[in-house]
């Protein structure tokens, strides 16, 4: 199949952009979209023209590096899905795709599709861990956790810090990804002796960091490629509300 | 060049306690005053950063990657080995150590790896402390299952994503010393090259790849934990950006490069499906517990799989190995699997697959305790192939997945270079020439939470500490020979992107220095690559400068040390007249195809020394002793 690419081209931080058209012909669809861009990139090199850069690395859904808007939805028109999970199988001969980079105030574009999302880090750093220092701990089983529990901490803690709830919020927001590591430690004894200072400090730094708030569209959690669900922006909420009352 | 590994005296199960009492220590208020590198921030990394800074001791720590997050350890899916025994099934250190040097065919030193067995255990209990949500029972204790190449269910998950857990531990870990300012974290910065000061490793050279400045930074020891080189294949299960260089320019600086040729083909990856992929996908070997390995009996049999008669199939593994089974270890269930397809059993439009079939299973406890436990595998596996595991079987096939080689380390994990630590895939010690399933994950946090941060004191003790001269000649001249190779490799303006050179290596080293290697295509794998190193040296092209990101200019530094790699993995291969492990080398085989060790001449560790690049290396052997295990030809029937 054929297809054009209208891609935003931006050459750094400091530069202005703007979306440059490609054509790209015999696409096949095993191809995944990134072979699809990589094609792209190959013939772009022979012909001495950079490369679009885009993050990526693991292609296999997990690491969380990649993430591009494409056709104004974050990682691509599938649900569930990150952006390197995708294959052009779900694209048609003759389609036009628009690919963007996350637009956040939090996230700087560093190069064309690529941005800076250490800001997601010092949310963590303020915060998203349990204090125990290596050595000294109790006997893994000295420590039950019900199923039930532990289930829901592993909903929350799978999510990958790729950045599209807060690229796909109007508010740019990053509440789904404080809240799930928030929650993901209130549901667990370890994690519950801290939860209230977590909570409270993981907020702060999101707000100083200039992630927007939370106004209850769900879009987080609807374009969500882990599909972690908004009910722990509810668990942090609670969490907040008792710190800051406490 | 005589190596020393430094294993202490005393009984096995004694020597690390020991060792831990001898060892010099380094005071808790003199800690402050030294600076530790490290390179690398993924399970050994970050675990090490993180211990090391709760010490008291400064960390800088270096990635690629805009986040310690990142690193590719996170993709480790089925779990990691303990010996807690809590099943009751019969477990104990002593048969976690016997499993892994047995599955490491006896090419690994006993006291490393009963350190690795011994430390298992408080590995489960720091990352239950640190709230990973490991799979539980309904009682509330945590659950165990099985893995290749053991009888005992000892492997603890958290679902498929027990790498992710266990990295976002360690990078929780991390990030609350990075937040008290212990460590100082370099994001999207390369390591270019290590910087030696009479005979000892007192820093390295960086370059910042979101604006190409090359950066010194000194310190008093410099701590490597940069993962494996399997993408020297081109196509792997590795990420994108996984590569050898770090441990190859130091190498090139001195230190010595262990069992190159080792490297491990994972039987259960989704098959290359078109000349534009860009890697292989792993599928778990935890799948391996409940789903059945086949093949049509009947050559080129064409019909879908589900109207294959039950009488039709041949269930190799099975068949071959009664009492293991579809759990064999990884070397020898990718070796089977080729065979069966060069026979012409193979499945799919390519013909290079096999079946791992789950209608039993599915049967027998229904789909949703299958979802349960595999869900994310199977979701991952459709949106690739575009079939449902659920109601087709998988089409599975090896691919390369892992490099048991790496740089040479002493019991204390140092290089030969004084100063010069490495963990995790980037040493060679502990997995020998095979690494059994879910022992990846065991040893990078072995190593970075409970071994380094003990021995590592014994170099420094012996330093004043605060070493911060970043104007000594030796990082001038380094940082300038860093310079000139970046610009020699812009200005060659050729016709050949360095992924189509990848790739003509990538196939070289498949066909020649793959799953099964000979004598033939080792010789000729070192004529073709030092070709197609000329080849990259006259004919890449590299768009854009050096002083922006740039992308290519990543890729073609890493190609370029691949290119060296690769030949000397060949040599290594060749030099290996045995086949052990995941080195197999057709001459030396059993009647029955199984891999033929030959004990008597090939008990050692292969330790490489760079001699130029007009010179060809020079092999040292680490004599491995064996008093607690007796060696024996490795039957899994």
């Amino acid at each position: 199949m054929n297809v054009t690419l209208k891609v935003w081209r931006q050459n750094n931080s400091q530069s202005k952009g703007s979306f440059s058209i490609y054509n790209v012909s015999d696409v096949s669809e095993e191809m995944s979209f990134f072979e699809m861009l990589d094609m792209l990139n190959e013939s772009l090199v022979r012909k001495s023209e950079e490369p679009i850069a885009f993050d990526h690395d693991c292609r296999e859904g997990i690491c969380g590096t990649c993430g591009v808007f494409i056709n104004g939805r974050a990682h691509g028109p599938i649900s569930g899905i990150t952006t390197c999970q995708l294959h052009m199988r779900r694209f048609n001969d003759g389609d036009t795709i628009i690919i963007e980079p996350w637009r956040a105030k939090a996230f700087p574009v560093i190069k064309d599709l690529i941005v800076d999302r250490t800001s997601l880090d010092r949310v963590m750093m303020s915060g998203g861990y349990v204090s125990v220092n290596t050595g000294g701990t109790p006997d893994a089983n000295a420590i039950p956790v019900s199923k039930v529990n532990a289930d829901e901490a592993m909903d929350a803690a799978s999510c990958i810090g790729c950045g599209a709830c807060v690229a796909t919020c109007k508010n740019s927001s990053a509440m789904l990804f404080v809240s799930a590591k928030v929650s993901q430690y209130a549901l667990l004894p370890q994690g519950m002796i801290e939860k209230k200072i977590r909570a409270q400090n993981m907020v702060d730094t999101m707000d100083k960091e200039g992630f927007g708030n939370c106004s209850n569209t769900y879009a987080c959690e609807a374009e969500c490629p882990k599909e972690i669900s908004v009910s722990h922006i509810a668990r942090m909420n609670r969490e907040f509300f008792k710190a800051s009352i406490s | 060049m005589k190596l020393d590994a430094k294993i202490p005296e005393g009984l096995l199960a004694e020597k690390w306690t020991n060792h831990k009492f001898k060892v010099n220590l380094v005071n808790p208020s003199n800690k402050r005053k030294y600076k530790i590198l490290i390179v690398g921030t993924g399970l050994a990394g970050a675990s090490a950063a993180a211990a090391l800074a709760e010490l008291g001791y400064n960390v800088e720590a270096f990635s690629y990657h805009e986040s310690p997050r990142r690193a590719h350890s996170i993709a480790a899916q089925g779990g990691i080995n303990a010996a807690k025994n809590y099943p009751g099934d019969g477990d104990s250190i002593f048969r976690l150590f016997y499993d892994t040097i047995k599955g490491g065919d006896y090419r690994s030193r006993e006291a490393n790896v009963y350190r690795l067995a011994e430390v298992s255990n408080n590995i489960i209990d720091q990352c239950v402390a640190q709230g990973i949500p490991f799979a539980r029972e309904y009682g509330g204790l945590l659950s165990n299952r099985s893995f290749g190449g053991a009888q005992v269910s000892r492997t603890f998950y958290a679902r498929g994503q027990t790498g992710q857990q266990l990295l976002l531990g360690a990078y929780s870990a991390l990030v609350r010393q990075m937040n008290t300012g212990k460590v100082n974290f370099h994001a999207r910065t390369e390591l270019q090259d290590i910087v030696v000061i009479d005979g000892q490793a007192k820093g390295i050279i960086t370059r910042n790849l979101i604006t190409g400045k090359l950066e010194s930074h000194a310190g008093d020891a410099v701590v490597m934990a940069t993962g494996g080189y399997g993408n020297v294949f081109f196509l792997s299960t590795n990420a994108m950006a996984s590569n050898g260089s770090a441990a190859w320019r130091a190498h090139k600086k001195g230190a010595l490069f262990a069992n190159p040729c080792f490297t491990q083909i994972h039987p259960t990856c989704i098959p290359v499906a078109s000349g534009s992929q860009s890697k292989l996908t792993l599928m778990s070997e935890s799948l391996r517990n409940d789903g059945r390995i086949w093949v049509p009996k009947k050559k080129g049999d064409d019909r879908a799989p589900g109207n294959i008669p039950e009488d039709e199939r041949d269930y190799y593994l099975e068949r071959l190995y009664p009492s293991f089974g579809n759990l064999v270890p990884r070397d020898v269930a990718s070796r089977r699997a080729k065979e069966m397809c060069d026979m012409g059993h193979g499945v799919g439009a390519t013909k290079l697959a096999v079946y791992l079939d789950f209608e039993d299973v599915i049967g027998r406890n229904g789909k949703n305790w299958v979802a349960d436990k595999y869900g994310n595998l199977f979701d991952m596996y459709e949106e690739i192939t575009g079939e449902n595991p659920y109601k087709t079987p998988m089409r599975i096939y090896p691919a390369v997945h892992y490099t048991m080689g790496g740089l040479w380390v002493d019991y204390n994990l140092m290089s030969s270079i004084p100063g010069l630590y490495v963990m995790g895939e980037a040493n060679f010690s502990d997995h020998g020439a095979n690494r059994l399933g879910a022992s990846a994950l065991m040893q990078g946090l072995a190593d970075g939470y409970f071994v380094i941060p003990y021995t590592i004191a014994d170099y420094l003790s012996g330093n004043a500490g605060g070493f911060s001269d970043t104007t000594t000649s030796e990082f001038i001249e380094t940082e300038k020979g860093i310079q000139d190779h970046i610009q020699r490799m812009l200005s060659i303006k050729g016709s050949q992107t360095v992924d189509e050179i990848h790739k003509k290596l990538g196939l070289v080293m498949w066909e020649n220095v793959g799953m099964a290697r000979n004598r033939e295509g080792l010789k000729k794998a070192i004529i073709e690559i030092p070709k197609l190193r000329k080849e990259f040296w006259e004919d890449v092209n590299i768009p854009g400068s050096s002083d922006s990101m740039n992308t290519e200019l990543e890729k073609a530094g890493r190609l370029a040390d691949f290119l060296e790699m690769g030949e000397l993995m060949a040599r290594d291969a060749l030099e290996r007249e045995e086949s052990c492990g995941g080195h197999f080398r057709e001459e030396y085989q059993t009647e029955e195809n199984e891999a033929k060790r030959d004990d008597k001449n090939f008990t050692f560790v292969s330790a490489w020394e760079y001699k130029g690049a007009e010179n060809e290396p020079v092999v040292h052997k680490e004599d491995l002793v064996f008093e607690n295990v007796k060696l024996t030809t490795r039957s899994y029937k």
